[in-house]
This record gives C-alpha cells, sequence and structure tokens, in this order.
C-alpha cells in the first residue's frame, strides 16, 4: 500500500486558537479512510487544509509524494482533489442536472452532460434531475454534493458528514456507494458522526481531538481504543 | 508659513466632518450590516431641512438642531431600518445594498422636488462672519464647531461603546449576534438604535459641511464618498482609525487645494488638465485603500440566494426577439417624430439595463458604472476614425470591453460591498477625471456618429429606433445563448457558491474579468449607439443608480425583465418631459419601485411571467389572446381605431385580460357575464382612447392607461373563481414527495387542511 495523501505535522492557528496543532497522518491509496472526532477537533480545518482554501501555519500537504502546499485551491481539482461540505455549498439556483454539469465542464471531460447523468444515477437522483438544488431536502442534497464532487473526477474524495440529514436505508445505500467507489478506484476520506457508518466500511480511522491526532488504526482497534473511548465515543462499547 | 497654518486648519476641519459621517456610518454598519449608501443623503437630507427651519422659517439655531439632530434624523434612521430594510435581512448582500441605492436615489428625488434649485437663500455657518484667531490665522466659527464636534462625537461614542449598557450590547452583538440574542440583547432594537444615532451623525456631517460648500444635492450626498474612504481605512471595524483617515483626507484635500495656488503646481499633466484633482481626492483615496485591501478570503456557508432566474427558452427568446422587432416596426410607422425619439432613449436605457444581465443576474456582482462604460463607447465612437463605420463599432466594443476587463481586474479581488464601491469609485475618477477634460468632450459635448449600414440612414428617428430593437433583440438571444452555455453555468454557479466553484477547478478572477468584459461591451453599445450630441452629464454616477436599481427591480436575471427595466426607465422620462407636472414623481419612483424589491427579489418580469403562464399551456385561452390581438391590428389597419386607441387597447388586452383567461374559461354565471362585461367597458375606453382624452398631453394618457389597466386587471381577477396556484416542491415536504398530487390533496381533505 502507498499512500495518497499525507499530511506532515499541519498546525493552523486561528488567532490565538490551534485548530490543528500537529497533525500528522496517511490516507491509503484506494482506502477508505475515516477522520471522526468530536465538534470542534479540526476536522473540517484539516479538509480546508487540503483544499488549499487555509493554507497552514506549519507543516506540509503531499499528494503523491508532491508537496501541495502553495497549489491554489482551483488548481487542486485538476490534481484530482474533490470534496463536499458539511454546511451545503449547491449551487442553489441552479438545477440537480446543472449542478452536476458545472462540475464536469469545470473538469474538462470529454462528454459533460453524460457523465452529469452518469453521476445523478449513481447517486439515486434521477427523479430529481430538474429540481432546483435550493429545494432540494437535506438527505438529496447531500447526495447532490457527492455527486458533483464525483464529477470532477477525484482521484481523493474528502466527504465531509454526508450520512447527516440520511435516513437509514439511505445510509446503507451510500456505504454501498463507498464500497463501489473505492473498487473503482476513488480514494475517500470520510469525516462522519455516523459511528456504524463509518466502521462499517472504513479500512483505516484516525481519530482528531483539540486538533491533535489521538489515535488511527483499523476500526476495530479505534473502538478498543480507551483514549478514543475517553475522547470521543464515550460509552458506546 | 502662515498660509500652511491656515491650510492645515481648514484640512482639520473638513477631515472634522468627514470622520463625524463616517463614524455614523461605520455605527450602523457593524450593529446592522447594512452599508448605507444613502448615508450621505441622510446628511443632505438633514441639511436642507435645517435650512428650511433656520433660515426659511426663522427658527433659533439650537431649536432647529434639536428639531433636526434629535427628531428628524433619528426617525429618519428608524423608518429606514424599520420600513426599508427590515424585511431584507435573510436576503442577498447584493439585494441589502440596492435597497440603500434605492434610498439614495429616493432621497436625490425628494430634496430636489421639495427643494428645487432656484431662488435659495444662502445656507451660513453657524456665528456666520465671526471669526477666532487661531495661531495668527482667522478661522471661521463654523469650522471650529466641526472641529470640537468631531472630538466630542469621538469621546461620546467611546463612553457609550464601552460604559453604557447599550454600547456595550452593541458591541456584543457586532462580536457575535447569535450569542448575544442568545444572552438577552436584542439585535433587532439595537440596530434600529444604531440607525437613529447613525442618521443623526448624518446629519450633523451634512449640517455643517452644507455651510461651507453651500445646498446642493448631488455634492452633499457625495459626502458619502469621504465617509466610504475614511471608513475603509478602519476596515470597517476600527473608529480611531476611521477618525485617522478622515483627518488624513481632510488634510490632503486641503493641502491640494493650497497646492494648486502655488506656481510650482502642474496645470497639466501629459495634456490633461488637473483641475478635477481635489474634487477627485476622496475618491482616489477610496479607490486606492480598496485596491489595498487583502483578498477577499473564501468563505463558507454564503447566503442562501433567493433570487433565480429560470433558464431562458430558445423558443421563447426567439418568439420575444421577433415580436420586439416586428412591433417597433408596426409601432414606429404610428408614432409621431418626437415619440419616436423618446422611444430610441427608452431603447437606449434598455441596452444600458440588460448590460447587467450578465454581470449582475448572472454572476452576482455589483456595478455602479453602467454608464460610465456607455459613456467611454460614446466617446470612443466619436474619436474613431471611419464616421460610423461597422468596423469601428465592432473597435469601440472590444476595447471597452477591456477597459472593463482591466478595471475590474484589481476590483476582482474584492467582493459584495468593496466591489459595488469600487465601481461606484471608478464611475466618479471617470467622471470627474476623464469626462470633464476639454480634449474629451469639447466645449462638454461629444459627436457621436451614426453607425453607416448601406441602404439604411440611422440619422432618421424611425430606422434608428428599428435598429436599436435590433440590436436590443441581437444582444438578447446573445444572452440566452450565453445563459445556456458552459460559461453562463458558471456565472450562476459563481453567484451561488464561490467556495464550491473554486474547489470544483473554477478561476474566479477570470470568471469575474469575463462578466465585467462582456457587461462593459454591452453598456458601450448602449453610448457608441447613441447617435447625436452626446454631453458628460448623460455618463454620470448618479444616473448609474437608476439603472441598477430597474435592472434589479425588474429582474435583472431575465432579458425579458432588463427590456421592461428600460422601458420604464424611458417612459420615466417621457413622463417627466411632456409633462412636467408631475417630474418630481417621476424623479423618486425609481428610488420608491427599489424599496419594493424587499418583496419579490425576483423582480416585476417574473410576476407577470407567472401570470402568463397558465395562459400559455391553455391552448383556448391563448387562441383567444391572439386572435384578440389581431383583431386589434385590423381595426386599426381600417382606421376604425386609433393608433392610440391600438396602443391603449393592446395595452389592456395583453396585461389586464389575457392573464385572467384561463381562469374565465372556468367562470360561470353572473360572475362571468360581469367579468366580460367589464373587459368589454375597458376593451371600449382604450379603443376609442383618442376621442375620450383628446386633450390629455401625452404623459397624461400614458397614466391614464396604467391606470385603466390595473383597476380592469384587478376588477376581473377579484371577481372570477380563481385557479388553483401551481404547488411548488419545496424542502418542507418531509418526504411527501413519493405521492401523486390527487393522493396529496386527498389527505390534505383527509385532514382538513382544505375543504
Amino acid at each position: 500500500m502507498t499512500a495518497l495523501l499525507e499530511i506532515r505535522s499541519v498546525a493552523v492557528r486561528f488567532g490565538g486558537v490551534m485548530a490543528l496543532s500537529g497533525v500528522d497522518l496517511d490516507v491509503q491509496k484506494d482506502s477508505i479512510t475515516g477522520l471522526i472526532g468530536p465538534n470542534g477537533a479540526g476536522k473540517t480545518t484539516l479538509f480546508n487544509v487540503i483544499c488549499g482554501i487555509r493554507q497552514p501555519t506549519t507543516g506540509v500537504v503531499l499528494l503523491d509524494n508532491k508537496e501541495i502546499n502553495g497549489v491554489p485551491t482551483q488548481k487542486r481539482s485538476a490534481m484530482g482533489i474533490g470534496r463536499t461540505f458539511q454546511r451545503l455549498e449547491l449551487f442553489t439556483t441552479l438545477s440537480v442536472f446543472d449542478n452536476v454539469l458545472v462540475a464536469a465542464e469545470l473538469a474538462r471531460v470529454s462528454n459533460p452532460h453524460a457523465v452529469a447523468r452518469e453521476q445523478i444515477e449513481l447517486l439515486g437522483l434521477t427523479d430529481r434531475t430538474d429540481t432546483i438544488a435550493g429545494e432540494l431536502p437535506t438527505g438529496s442534497a447531500r447526495l447532490l454534493e457527492v455527486a458533483r464532487a464525483l464529477a470532477g473526477r477525484p482521484r481523493l474524495l474528502l466527504l465531509d458528514e454526508p450520512a447527516s440529514g440520511l435516513d437509514d436505508v439511505e445510509t446503507q445505500q451510500l456505504g454501498v456507494l463507498l464500497q463501489q467507489l473505492k473498487s473503482l478506484g476513488i480514494t475517500v476520506l470520510l469525516v462522519e458522526h455516523d459511528m456504524s457508518l463509518i466502521m462499517k466500511v472504513c479500512d483505516q480511522i484516525h481519530v482528531l481531538d483539540l486538533g491533535n491526532v489521538i489515535a488511527s488504526g483499523t476500526p476495530d482497534q479505534i473502538q478498543h481504543n480507551p483514549s478514543v473511548i475517553d475522547a470521543y465515543l464515550g460509552a458506546v462499547r | 508659513m502662515q498660509q500652511l497654518v491656515a491650510y492645515t486648519i481648514i484640512g482639520l476641519t473638513t477631515g472634522a466632518i468627514y470622520a463625524l459621517a463616517s463614524s455614523g456610518l461605520l455605527v450602523t454598519y457593524v450593529t446592522s450590516g447594512v452599508f448605507n449608501i444613502a448615508h450621505g443623503a441622510i446628511g443632505m437630507i438633514a441639511a436642507f431641512s435645517y435650512w428650511q427651519v433656520r433660515f426659511e422659517w426663522g427658527w433659533s439655531a439650537p431649536v432647529a438642531l434639536i428639531a433636526i439632530l434629535g427628531v428628524l434624523c433619528p426617525t429618519l434612521g428608524l423608518v429606514i431600518d424599520r420600513v426599508a430594510l427590515r424585511g431584507l435581512a435573510q436576503a442577498t448582500e447584493v439585494t441589502r445594498l440596492t435597497a440603500t441605492v434605492a434610498l439614495m436615489a429616493a432621497f436625490i428625488g425628494i430634496a430636489t422636488w421639495i427643494w428645487p434649485p432656484e431662488n435659495r437663500q444662502p445656507f451660513r455657518g453657524f456665528f456666520d462672519g465671526n471669526n477666532v484667531s487661531v495661531l495668527g490665522v482667522n478661522v471661521g466659527w463654523n469650522k471650529i464647531i466641526a472641529l470640537i464636534a468631531a472630538i466630542a462625537v469621538a469621546v461620546g461614542l467611546r463612553i457609550l461603546l464601552y460604559k453604557t449598557r447599550l454600547g456595550i450590547q452593541m458591541r456584543a452583538v457586532v462580536d457575535d449576534r447569535s450569542l448575544a440574542e442568545l444572552n438577552g440583547a436584542r439585535p433587532a432594537r439595537i440596530a434600529s438604535a444604531s440607525w437613529a444615532l447613525g442618521a443623526s451623525l448624518a446629519g450633523l456631517a451634512g449640517i455643517l459641511l452644507a455651510a461651507e460648500v453651500q445646498l446642493n444635492v448631488v455634492p452633499l450626498t457625495l459626502l458619502v464618498i469621504n465617509a466610504y474612504a475614511a471608513a475603509i481605512f478602519g476596515r470597517l471595524k476600527s473608529l480611531p482609525l476611521t477618525f485617522l483617515g478622515a483627518m488624513a483626507l481632510g488634510l490632503t484635500e486641503a493641502y491640494l487645494l493650497w497646492g494648486q495656488g502655488q506656481s510650482w503646481f502642474p496645470e497639466t499633466i501629459g495634456g490633461f488638465s488637473t483641475a478635477g484633482l481635489r474634487q477627485a481626492t476622496p475618491t482616489i483615496f477610496l479607490f486606492l485603500l480598496l485596491m489595498l485591501l487583502p483578498q477577499a478570503k473564501l468563505r463558507a456557508g454564503a447566503a442562501r440566494v433567493r433570487e433565480r432566474s429560470a433558464i431562458p427558452q430558445w423558443n421563447i427568446a426567439i418568439l420575444g426577439a421577433a415580436v420586439l422587432v416586428i412591433s417597433s416596426i408596426a409601432v414606429t410607422g404610428m408614432m409621431t417624430r418626437s415619440n419616436t425619439i423618446y422611444l430610441i432613449q427608452a431603447l437606449i436605457m434598455a441596452l444600458a439595463v440588460v448590460s447587467l444581465v450578465p454581470l449582475t443576474g448572472y454572476a452576482g456582482l455589483v456595478s455602479l458604472a453602467p454608464l460610465t462604460f456607455a459613456g467611454i463607447g460614446a466617446v470612443l465612437m466619436s474619436k474613431m476614425p471611419g464616421d460610423g463605420n461597422i468596423v469601428s463599432l465592432i473597435a469601440v466594443v472590444v476595447v471597452v470591453a477591456l477597459i472593463g476587463a482591466v478595471v475590474a481586474l484589481p476590483a476582482l479581488r474584492l467582493e459584495g460591498i468593496y466591489l459595488a464601491l469600487a465601481t461606484g469609485a471608478f464611475a466618479l475618477l471617470v467622471s470627474i477625471l476623464v469626462f470633464n477634460q476639454g480634449k474629451i468632450f469639447s466645449n462638454g459635448v461629444a459627436e457621436v456618429p451614426p453607425l453607416r449600414i448601406p441602404g439604411v440612414d440611422l440619422s432618421q428617428p424611425r430606422p434608428k429606433a428599428i435598429f436599436l430593437s435590433v440590436a436590443f433583440a441581437v444582444v438578447g438571444l446573445l444572452l440566452v445563448a450565453l445563459r445556456r452555455s458552459s460559461l453562463g453555468r458558471q456565472f450562476v454557479a459563481m453567484k451561488d457558491s464561490p467556495l464550491a466553484g473554486a474547489t470544483l477547478g473554477m478561476n474566479l478572477v477570470r470568471t469575474k474579468a469575463l462578466a465585467f468584459a462582456m457587461s462593459a461591451a454591452i453598456a458601450s453599445l448602449a453610448g457608441a449607439l447613441d447617435a447625436g450630441k452626446v454631453a458628460p452629464d448623460n455618463y454620470t454616477f448618479d444616473r448609474s443608480l437608476p439603472i441598477l436599481l430597474l435592472a434589479i427591480v425588474s429582474g435583472v436575471g431575465s432579458i425579458g425583465g432588463a427590456f421592461f427595466g428600460g422601458m420604464l426607465l424611458g417612459s420615466n422620462t417621457v413622463l417627466a418631459s411632456i409633462v412636467p407636472s408631475i417630474t418630481n414623481i417621476t424623479r423618486v419612483t425609481p428610488g420608491l419601485i427599489g424599496l419594493s424589491m424587499g418583496r419579490n427579489p425576483n423582480g416585476t418580469a417574473s410576476q407577470i411571467a407567472t401570470g402568463f403562464r397558465p395562459v400559455t399551456s391553455h391552448p383556448q385561452s391563448l387562441l383567444t389572446a391572439l386572435s384578440g390581438i389581431g383583431a386589434l391590428w385590423l381595426l386599426t389597419s381600417v382606421d376604425i381605431i386609433s393608433h392610440w386607441g391600438f396602443f391603449a387597447a393592446l395595452v389592456i388586452w395583453g396585461l389586464g385580460i389575457v392573464p385572467n383567461l384561463p381562469a374565465l374559461a372556468v367562470t360561470s354565471g353572473r360572475s362571468r357575464v360581469l367579468c366580460l362585461l367589464i373587459a368589454a367597458v375597458g376593451m371600449g375606453i382604450a379603443a376609442f382612447f383618442d376621442d375620450i382624452f383628446e386633450a390629455v398631453p401625452t404623459g397624461g394618457r400614458l397614466l391614464a392607461i396604467i391606470v385603466l389597466f390595473v383597476v380592469v386587471g384587478n376588477a376581473i381577477r377579484r371577481i372570477h373563481t380563481p385557479v388553483a396556484p401551481t404547488t411548488k416542491s419545496s424542502p418542507d415536504l418531509m418526504g411527501l414527495t413519493g405521492f401523486t398530487p390527487e393522493e396529496l390533496s386527498q389527505s390534505d381533505r383527509a385532514i382538513k387542511v382544505v375543504p
């Protein structure tokens, strides 16, 4: 196994607050890697660093062993990084189809319309193709975020709480989809509070607390790690 | 040395007035989140009102001050906050900004209405004529008072913000609105208080400034530019820095004034006169400061966009373009020469308004300078060799597009209010420094040659009007193509979420520059195709404001909306020039219409479109509508009804009756007869309009047509059976989307939501 993404001693300071204080973690190629931790642990900040929305105060981000620190956000998608947003960032006045189409066109794929249709079908949004994105219920909106990110043809897909707002059946379907993506050669970094989903699909899990990685390992190791139980999982056994 | 002292004192006192204005601006901005473009206009209104009570009615100065600063201004602030802006709390920044632009336009209109420029008594400052000697320089009391007032306000604000309960709540709201609310502060009340305070400070600054520059609507209103510059110096956060910025600005202006009297000061630079330099100082200051601001950060959770524009359909667009061209051919055949010239002006306005469609409607960027680009287009066309050659026109469009992109480039790092301010500053700079040059407009006019097209004489009104409608139709179709293209989708995507766009690989700077270039190119047509003698006054900043307002109000996302807005602006000038008695009303209307925006951010055109939607899907009604138009045409061509009758009947039929046709088809019995009766009477009055309104001039006739259409339309609407509105899917359906409409209405009945 080789690492697709490496985070090396990344620290981010907001004024007097350390949002991330020297994080080290790897995301292996063709894996589903979970990133869990309590609210405010720094998960979204780490996503922003990976996407280039925020520059780390110190430390480096490596993609395919190449440092990408200075690369602007819009160039990172061409390098294969795609993401969804915890607070939805849909193109709310465009239709579902156009949301995905814009992504496909920006990625300069050869047949953007076909790619868009394909992703919408993959996420089960075909019935809503012409719905205005701003009028979608939260669950479908989250799925649309995923479809849009996929249309950019990412190698590394960052998902920020994709299951929040989904019901049990939809969450299960999302789990199946993630496995499918993995088999298609898309590496997934998944932030999620739904522990059953995380434990079911992830190959590797990193636990973040107060800006530090407090544990890394397989789902089984994480579930039995005392410091993780202390900081995050609590009474869930 | 003594001169230096004198000018330093002048600078400090001017700076003090700017400081007063900008501190008011800052206080309202930080507590309510609304950047009040109309701040200077409030000061202007206060200055005029003070003059009214003090010098016209002879009140004593203290009583007048209490009346204006203690009663009028706070009331004005409260009313603005409560009536005009509260409904927009959830709207986008663009919409809120436009609402204050509307306020500014309305205030300018009101002031010119109440206080016409003629026969004005001079505005005398406090203790006029009495001077104090400071370091051997005689200084008027007004200046001393300005300085004292600024210091007092600085100290007062400091005490208010740090020592009083209200002030601490204000700061808490600035810090974290929702947290402050949770802890018992009431942001709405605090915002009201800050609006009252801000308006009073604007008023004080306005009164003090009026004593220095006399009563003049536009210069007093533009006092706000100085306040903007100072406030931006304080990064819209810091009061001390804002005061410092204001003082620096005042001093720079004073020293420039001094320098201009000296022999070493160059009268021209590179052949261009430097006379406008001092006047332009605040604007240059503002522009530079904006350029020095750090790059706007990508932020998550941008305001949810309420405004939306449907994707234009080709068949409707082509039909619309054809109808426009054909009807302009038909209508101009019936119109008098002078009315055709008014139509030309309206079409020019429509082109200026439509220039905002790609920029503001699609890409969500505000420009306060559409007419500046039109002006540049006109100037270039007049200077271009070829005398109206089509190649010259293309060259002009390309050059203005480039200017648009280049001007925008530094501004592209900015967003929201900063970007809007930068475009406003650009508009003022071009007006003061470029358009006022003798070289550019010789003797204040430029001669724009008519475009030369073989076989068509565009110097005649009728061909010109037809040509302009063709030009508008072509621009409209190009915009439809743009909106349906990949780039058009990217514009809209950027408006909705720049953050998501960037993560998907969108180059925001390039996309914004393209939007600006396209907008500038279209606007340049509004100048370059307006053949004839034009003056720089046609292209000033304050004239650009109604363009933006009507664009937004009539639906900037749609081309039809832009056309509607242009016609509205055009008919406004028609009304004003034909019926002088209602000139004042027409001055105020764009502003008032703008303020109505809070209710429907999608604009008028989409409302009308919603009204027509049932008609287009109901073949019987559509057929009736079209045959009605055909019948009118026939009756006119055989001279049974006059041209005015045709126009009036067309408006009543098209806007008043046709939207009601589908409902009339299902209405039965007496109501149906009544509706048909009303429709018949309305059409009858319209058809014989000329005979009934024989003695009434054009403006009155237009008003009568509007009244008739509103009365007929509303009367019918109230009587007939309402057609069920089409339901919209909403995020609140809570998973009910899997049901058919029948099932849903069945369950609605079961739980007695509907009878």
